[in-house]
């Protein structure tokens, strides 16, 4: 090759073709012209594509390259110890295909490979076999949202779910983070899962709110000096109600179908009790006699998630003495990010030899409330509520237990009610257990896309299955200057059954 | 490791949030689809932009670094492999579509953009790109163009090469050059997109891709035909294509594919010895009779049950069923080996016959799912890793199967590319002026081979090296040592 005509060689200086005006066959590309022709498609374009495709669109805000910085130096080797590392013949269930990529919140987001599930379990994999457990591995592994999304999508049946819980667990007995970081965990972990310490901090929030005093901080600028997970919690502060205590007891509406218990959850009785007195009254209405002993405490799934395996054993160990003897056909739970965690409840004790069979026992009884209504029948009359509701799959609904079909039954089941499907289903919202207040950036960027195909359903309102699907979509509504009409399905039910006009569930 | 002056100069092009060079997140990006090979890159860039790549690529050029470009690292020959002591250029954060043409059915996208975007994009204009690897829900268009990829309707519509009609590629000089026609359909001169096309990311890298699209038929009809065995179902095939009947496609699955695939999908697929699924596209009429046709045909070849799918949500079951087949492996094995090749379709029920006598000899199971259709062979060694002497045994099977379907008149690959895994046979297949002749061109883009090397064609062994699948070694495994 080298004996060319070095004069006809373009890699010689100066172009040898300009004489012939060869390049001008090569026009712009980018010419007015055609960005008018990508634009005028683009706003026909179809339903499943992110925003950020269309370049005529203009390209999303990105938290790109946040898992990137280190804080701590921290070091263990060898990264996991025996008990319950992530399992080896789970990790071999992965065949690198990459299926999981593009429902991957944070492959969505970075595109990066050790911020998407495959590469979590490479990582994971390294750390069994060979690599120490060191910041940037913990990062990756905490930036994942445990959304699920990648267990629907995954063909070879990779269970992420009980590998991350796994991760999680080592790395919270293991890996030492920094004092603020520590703290910050620690004060979450004191507060949402007891509902009584829960309910006395949010007493000066409801002043607080009343004076509207974090407007005016806000408009003084206080806020932006906040450290930046304190202002994700203040964003995400719901307005708080009148408190509905739910009865110990409730008979059901004529003749009796079933005994069930009612869990109330920690964050929904404190800040969505209405979600639990409508739910109640719908189980009743339905014929159901429904139980829901007061010394109930925190299910512990937000512990679970966050690898807080020890307090989630206390907790699940009191939950279940709660509910054992109190000769029940079931155990309603509506609380999504609850339910998926009280389904595994005998997986998770595996190892108490005395509450291993007991809890399988209870995890076996466990419905998600929409789930139940559909195994049972409906029998209660539904009063037309004419609306357009936006469907939201909370990811420990659709993702996690695979419950997706019956709560849309359940609102379809409602004359005149509208269900309306919401672009990128399957993508998480952000909200993610405590995600949103250790991660606030790309929960904030996952929110606000969230919002944003949630209003451009037209849907008149929108309905979901949990709590912090909904603080964090009125969160990034609020940011937009939007707002919306939210409820959870039940309260659309019990609206119904009560025959209460469809403007009882669109006043904010 | 990078240099520190090399990862300033990256950072410089990149900014600090796209250049990663941290020893555990270099790992991550250490194999593409394809494990059994592993390299960890010195540093991974992710461009955002065109001129990005170009700086990039001129900078690795200057430096005498080799680079490799990877999309979304579904690769099943190794190709997005990186080199040693190399830049790992990953594309993925290049995913606009760039320019929708309805009336020229052209469109623009960045190498970053999922194949199933630019059908979704369009599809309301009654149009769709129709090269559908398996993958397509992940694998990116940069990489459908570097491997020339297929898929199960190219059978009727051709491949990756006959669907993309113009590129802006970065040489790897750094000069920016485009190749192929813009809206007009033909341009004079060298037809260096059909050498750029399938180049497995040799030659450079495609920055902007114009993709041909095409309208959707008028009707389609699918159908899941049941056999005794794979040979039956064979001469379905042979009747089908030998009536003049053109499917849009034709894939065949046999019973432990069957297998795997019930477990991890559930399309309800019949229990049998192999399965086809067939489907016809075009206007209502031409399909109708033909459906018709190619019922009796199956049929007559013995088909114990044959099923239509009545509506888009069973085809669309029947092929996600097909689709996942190679993920759900994992499901009845920890492992497995695939080939690619391709045997004469006349020669199916030969080399069917001869790979499982193969796998029964070796005590190896070999699950098969394929394009009958033209005859891509996709054969599934399957393995467990965590036994010791395994691996080489899967090799040892997969290798005896390409030579098998070279014998009978096939080739290495059909759409996965060479890569690193398939080179060494590249000698079985081509004479060395045969080769030669591929070097000079490879020469005459990247003469100083710094873009992608040591693909495609067999390198001679160095001291030391040994052939066949990544494995630790055991002071390594052991934490005592680790690889530079």
């Amino acid at each position: 090759m080298d004996n060319r005509n070095d004069s006809l060689d373009p890699r010689q200086s100066g172009n040898p073709y300009d004489a012939m005006d060869a390049t001008e066959r090569r026009t712009d590309p980018s010419t007015a012209q055609d960005q008018a022709g990508a634009q005028a498609v683009g706003a026909g374009s179809p339903q499943d594509l992110p925003d950020d495709t269309f370049a005529s669109r203009g390209a999303v805000r990105q938290t790109v390259g946040i898992g990137r910085s280190t804080e701590t130096g921290s070091y263990v080797f060898p990264a996991f110890d025996d008990h319950h590392p992530p399992e080896k013949d789970l990790i071999d269930d992965c065949v690198h295909c990459g299926f999981c990529l593009p429902t991957c919140p944070t492959y969505v987001l970075f595109g990066e490979e050790m911020d998407s599930p495959r590469g979590r379990i490479y990582l994971m994999n390294k750390a069994l076999t060979e690599e120490p457990m060191n910041d940037q591995m913990v990062r990756h592994w905490d930036l994942c949202l445990g959304c699920m999304a990648c267990v629907t999508a995954c063909p070879s049946g990779v269970q992420y779910d009980k590998l991350i819980e796994a991760t999680r667990g080592q790395i919270e007995r293991r890996y030492q983070r920094s004092p603020q970081d520590r703290a910050f965990r620690e004060m979450i972990f004191q507060l949402f899962p007891y509902p009584n310490r829960l309910r006395l901090a949010a007493a000066p929030l409801k002043l607080y709110q009343r004076f509207g005093i974090g407007d005016r901080l806000r408009k003084a600028g206080v806020m932006d000096m906040l450290p930046k997970r304190l202002k994700a919690m203040e964003a995400l502060m719901p307005m708080l109600t009148e408190q509905q205590e739910v009865p110990e007891v409730t008979a059901p509406v004529g003749e009796k179908r079933r005994r069930v218990g009612f869990i109330k959850g920690c964050v929904q009785r404190v800040f969505f009790s209405d979600v639990n007195s409508a739910t109640v009254r719908v189980l009743a209405a339905e014929g159901c006699e429904v139980v829901a002993p007061k010394g109930q405490g925190c299910c512990g799934a937000l512990s679970v998630h966050a690898g807080r395996e020890e307090e989630f054993q206390r907790f699940a160990r009191n939950l279940i003495d709660e509910f054992e003897d109190q000769g029940l056909d079931n155990i309603i739970i509506n609380a999504a990010g609850c339910g998926s965690t009280l389904k595994e409840y005998g997986y998770l004790l595996r190892d108490d030899a005395e509450y291993a069979e007991r809890a399988s026992a209870f995890a076996a009884k466990v419905r998600d409330v929409t789930e139940f209504i559909q195994e049972l029948g409906p029998v209660a009359e539904r009063h037309p509520l004419p609306v357009s509701a936006a469907y939201h799959d909370a990811c420990h609904l659709g993702h996690s237990q695979g419950i997706r079909r019956q709560p849309r039954q359940t609102l379809k089941q409602i004359p005149g009610m509208e269900v309306r499907e919401i672009k990128e289903a399957e993508l998480c919202c952000g909200s993610a257990g405590i995600y949103n207040m250790v991660e606030p950036e790309p929960a904030t960027e996952l929110g606000d896309r969230k919002a944003k195909n949630v209003l451009n359903t037209g849907a008149r309102m929108v309905v979901t299955s949990n709590p912090g699907c909904m603080l964090q979509i009125q969160a990034s509504l609020k940011r937009m200057g939007e707002s919306m009409p939210m409820a959870h399905p039940m309260e659309v039910l019990d609206a119904s059954i009560r025959g209460e006009p469809v403007e009882t569930l669109l006043r904010q | 490791m990078a240099s520190k002056r090399l990862i300033d100069q990256m950072t410089a092009i990149l900014g600090p949030e796209g250049v990663i060079s941290e020893r555990e997140q270099l790992r991550s990006y250490e194999c593409d689809g394809l494990m059994n090979y592993r390299v960890v890159p010195d540093l991974v860039v992710l461009p955002e932009t065109a001129e990005q790549v170009q700086k990039i690529v001129k900078l690795c050029h200057d430096e005498g670094i080799p680079f490799v470009a990877r999309g979304s690292g579904t690769g099943l020959s190794g190709g997005a492999l990186p080199v040693e002591a190399g830049v790992l250029i990953v594309l993925s954060r290049m995913r606009r579509i760039l320019e929708v043409d309805i009336p020229n059915q052209r469109v623009v996208v960045e190498p970053g953009v999922i194949n199933i975007w630019v059908s979704q994009a369009i599809a309301d204009e009654g149009y769709y790109y129709a090269p559908d690897p398996a993958s397509q829900i992940i694998s990116s268009i940069g990489g459908n163009l570097a491997e020339n990829s297929g898929g199960v309707h190219c059978l009727k519509y051709g491949f990756t090469t006959n669907h993309v009609v113009g590129a802006e590629v970065v040489l790897p000089d750094g000069s920016v050059v485009d190749i192929g026609g813009g809206k007009a359909p033909d341009a004079p001169g060298y037809e260096l997109l059909g050498a750029f096309v399938g180049s497995e990311g040799t030659l450079g890298i495609a920055t902007k891709i114009t993709l041909r699209v095409v309208r959707k038929p008028e009707a389609v009809s699918t159908l899941l035909a049941a056999f005794k065995d794979t040979e039956e179902a064979g001469d379905a095939v042979s009747g089908i294509i030998g009536s003049g009947i053109v499917p849009a496609a034709i894939e065949m699955m046999d019973a432990l594919c069957i297998e795997a695939v019930e477990t991890a999908v559930h399309p309800g697929f019949p229990e049998a010895g192999a399965i086809l699924i067939v489907e016809l596209d075009g206007p209502q009429a031409e399909v109708e009779t033909q459906f018709q046709q190619t019922i009796e045909i199956c049929e007559e070849a013995g088909a114990s049950e044959i099923r239509i799918a009545e509506d888009d949500a069973e085809r669309a079951l029947f092929w996600k069923g097909r689709k996942a087949a190679f993920a759900a492996m994992g499901r009845i094995s920890n492992d497995y080996y695939v080939q690619d090749s391709v045997v004469p379709r006349t020669e199916l029920g030969a080399v069917l016959k001869r790979i499982s006598e193969i796998g029964r000899e070796a005590g190896m199971r070999v699950a098969n799912v394929f394009h009958a259709g033209d005859g891509n062979l996709h054969p599934l060694v399957l393995y467990d890793n965590d036994v010791p002497g395994e691996a080489e045994k899967a090799e040892d099977v997969a290798g005896e199967i390409v030579l098998i379907c070279l014998e009978h008149g096939g080739s290495l690959t059909g759409e996965h590319g060479i890569g690193k895994d398939k080179m060494k046979y590249m000698p079985k297949m081509f004479t060395t002026d045969d080769l030669n002749v591929m070097q000079l061109l490879r020469c005459a883009f990247d003469p100083h081979h710094l873009c992608n090397p040591g693909k495609i064609f067999p390198t001679p062994r160095l001291c030391g090296e040994r052939p066949g699948p990544f494995r630790m070694h055991p002071v390594q495994k052991a934490g005592l040592a680790e690889n530079f």
